[in-house]
């Protein structure tokens, strides 16, 4: 009986053995599931052409993704040698020694100022301004905004607009404005409604919807690097931001309580709404005639300005990092090598994926390849993010906690959610011994 | 000791003739399974438990610091906890209670000779034979406001029963009763079709009227399979996170698994949500506790 086990485990160990020998040259990148995996799949396939090294882009869906990743992660497993992760992940990943440092890799390609500045700094660096570098970015994103061409361009709503609200229909460039068209085409009679937007708390949805806002009214949601919170998350233009936001929400769709990406691009597809905020990242499904029966009659616009003029998105997108329980991290550092290259990039948004170099966004023929890519190109430069320490899901669902009775119910109002969230994100960082 | 209780082991079997005794062969069946509860029930149960007092975090390679019971008493001064025990209380009554009243009810219907009643009864399970998550992803679809069919059958308008706050845990808890009123109506049945049918006959020559007869024969004779029914039904309903996690995103609909799930697999708070399921798991000890003393008394009568 003990021989038997021995020749099973002996005959187990030499299958692993040759197994690990015969694959040497393969590279698994875990990510979501969603198009952009599918062209990243297509783009390193063009790797395996050049130098023979397999790389497979292995996804799940964004609900477990996280989950999935970190499951992975604390178990040391080195099921994956790259993973393209979350920007919110840096801090939790970088402090537990999840990623490898690329801090050097970053400097010796200069990556700062190859790749779009504000995608290296919320991508990328962690902690905030300390020049230290955990991912290159990867797959830019930023929230924008879809709208329904032929309800603005006819003449008669034209006419009626400005008749009631004083100035042209057109594309909002102020939230003020977007509130007013939003409420101009909220006919419910009709099954009709202004706008869509995130509204989903389960995880980020509904905190990255409501940071269009209080960026561009010029609002904070801290200082991320002393930790301050206090007068900066409820600043009167934080308060001034979530009250358009509850206002906004007026005008959704019924049952527009748990929103995210799909519903919203599926507001319009099935006519539902004017306007519909949703990262870039999906806005390929729009101008699809396959997927969107409307795709000849949507137009894209960046996310509007404040009062003050301040103009900025949320983040979305991700880097590329490598994980440090990989036994391939010599394979890994020679792929990005390749990735960061001019033509790989440029190849990269050719197939559909938003890079994040500046070279490649700057030149005219990306900002003319779709109807969005001018907006994105805008926006890249213009964009924002949540913490990303590594207690930010706790900081996330407090804010959810707080804010979401108040936008969807009306429960409260946004000055006591904001103070709320205030005390208990300072408890929080009390906690984590942050101000010390 | 053990081998007066049990049968002797036939001497002509093959065990015999192999040497086998019946303790090995009580060994062998016992064992393994020993074994398999200590290392996947037992093993993790004392290990939370431990976490619970720490401050661990399973997504750091921190060590696990001690707390003692800094986490139960941050968790019990949690407003938003309370909220959602007292959330999970609501769910747990209507819930429960609407699947006793329409399982049994259903029962009573069906305990009568009609025609193809084993082929309705089939058809009454199938909603229970569902997953879980399946049934949630398609009442989605029937409530909503825009094209689901609940509200066009019932003339509703536009009614919002998932994202009026007021409405989600209803709606959660019909969609539960729903799916597990069969599970009541299956035992209640069984319950029903063992009352002596002399009892009845005795109650009509005594003239007893049909609410006399309910609350003096057939309640008390199917009560304790009908407690069965309802201590499986408040232990899951208690625990119920597919459903309501599908369904809806309300605060007022988060039962106490779904804060728990979230601090423990997107918070990775390890120790203090090892200490909110040892609060839960209490919690149900004792609840189900309560219903067995009671069982008893039942059966006693």
């Amino acid at each position: 009986m003990r021989n038997r086990a021995t020749g099973l485990l002996a005959g187990m160990a030499f299958t692993l053995a040759c197994g690990t020998s015969a694959f040497a040259q393969e590279l698994t990148i875990f990510w979501a599931e969603w198009d952009p995996a599918n062209y990243l799949q297509e783009l390193v396939n063009e790797y395996e052409a050049e130098t023979g090294v397999r790389v497979t882009v292995e996804t799940t869906p964004w609900s477990d993704f996280q989950t999935k990743a970190f499951t992975e992660f604390n178990a040391r497993g080195s099921a994956y040698d790259m993973v393209v992760g979350d920007s919110q992940w840096l801090g939790a990943a970088s402090e537990a020694g999840h990623y490898v440092d690329l801090t050097e890799f970053f400097n010796k390609h200069n990556l700062s100022e190859v790749m779009a500045p504000a995608t290296v700094k919320y991508y990328a660096e962690y902690p905030s301004n300390s020049g230290k570098y955990w991912a290159i970015p990867a797959e830019g994103d930023a929230v924008g905004w879809s709208y329904r061409k032929d309800w603005f361009e006819d003449p008669a709503e034209m006419a009626a607009f400005k008749e009631k609200y004083g100035y042209d229909l057109a594309p909002p460039e102020t939230w003020a404005q977007m509130r007013d068209i939003a409420e101009f085409f909220h006919r419910p009679d009709d099954n009709r409604y202004g706008i869509a937007i995130y509204t989903d708390n389960s995880y980020d949805g509904l905190v990255m919807g409501v940071e269009n806002a209080i960026f561009s009214y010029g609002g904070e949601l801290g200082n991320y690097e002393t930790y301050e919170v206090e007068g900066i998350v409820n600043s009167e233009q934080n308060v001034k931001a979530l009250e358009v936001y509850r206002e906004l929400y007026g005008f959704t769709p019924p049952g527009w309580a748990k929103t995210f990406f799909v519903e919203n691009n599926q507001a319009i597809t099935e006519n539902l709404a004017a306007m519909s905020m949703n990262y870039f990242a999906f806005f390929p499904a729009l101008v699809n005639e396959a997927s969107n029966p409307n795709a000849a009659v949507t137009g894209f616009f960046a996310n509007p300005t404040g009062p003050d003029g301040d103009q900025f998105a949320a983040l979305g997108g991700q880097g590329i990092s490598i994980v440090s329980y990989s036994e391939n991290q010599e394979e890994a550092m020679k792929f990005l090598e390749w990735f960061i290259r001019d033509d790989v990039q440029k190849r990269w948004a050719e197939l559909g994926g938003y890079t994040a170099h500046a070279k490649t966004l700057e030149s005219e023929e990306f900002r003319n390849a779709t109807p969005y890519n001018e907006a994105f190109y805008q926006t890249m430069f213009k964009v924002k993010d949540f913490w990303a320490t590594p207690e930010y899901a706790e900081l996330l669902i407090q804010m959810n906690q707080r804010i979401y009775p108040y936008i969807t119910a009306g429960e409260g109002t946004a000055k006591d959610a904001l103070d709320a969230l205030a005390a208990d994100w300072k408890s929080t960082f009390e906690k984590y011994k942050r101000y010390e | 000791m053990a081998t007066l209780v049990m049968t002797r082991l036939d001497p002509q079997s093959r065990a015999a003739r192999r040497g086998w005794s019946d303790l090995t062969i009580r060994n062998a069946f016992i064992i393994p399974t020993i074994v398999f509860l200590i290392v996947f029930n037992i093993f993790p149960l004392l290990y939370s438990l431990y976490y619970s007092f720490t401050d661990f975090r399973a997504s750091t390679n921190a060590p696990a610091n001690w707390v003692g019971l800094a986490n139960y008493r941050e968790l019990l001064n949690d407003p938003f906890i309370w909220a959602n025990f007292a959330i999970t209380a609501k769910y747990v009554i209507v819930s429960v209670a609407g699947q006793v009243i329409v399982g049994f009810g259903v029962a009573m219907l069906l305990n009568r000779s009609i025609p193809f009643k084993g082929f309705i009864t089939t058809l009454l399970l199938l909603p229970m034979m569902l997953s879980m998550a399946v049934v949630g992803l398609f009442w989605k679809l029937l409530y909503d406001p825009s094209f689901g069919i609940i509200n066009y059958a019932l003339g509703l308008g536009r009614f919002e029963w998932l994202s009026n706050p007021d409405m989600a845990l209803y709606a959660v808890a019909i969609t539960d009763i729903w799916m597990w009123s069969p599970f009541v109506m299956l035992l209640s049945l069984a319950g029903l079709s063992a009352v002596p049918k002399h009892l009845y006959e005795a109650a009509a020559i005594d003239r007893a009227g049909p609410f006399y007869t309910f609350f003096r024969i057939t309640l008390p004779l199917v009560a304790p399979i009908l407690m069965i029914a309802i201590i499986f039904r408040t232990m899951e309903a208690f625990k119920t996170f597919d459903l309501a996690f599908i369904l809806t995103s309300q605060p007022s609909a988060e039962v106490i698994s779904i804060r728990l799930y979230k601090m423990a697999f997107q918070e990775w708070q390890t120790g203090m949500s090892s200490a909110l399921a040892y609060i839960m798991l209490i919690m149900v000890v004792a609840i189900t506790n309560i219903y067995v003393k009671y069982l008893n008394k039942v059966k006693e009568r």
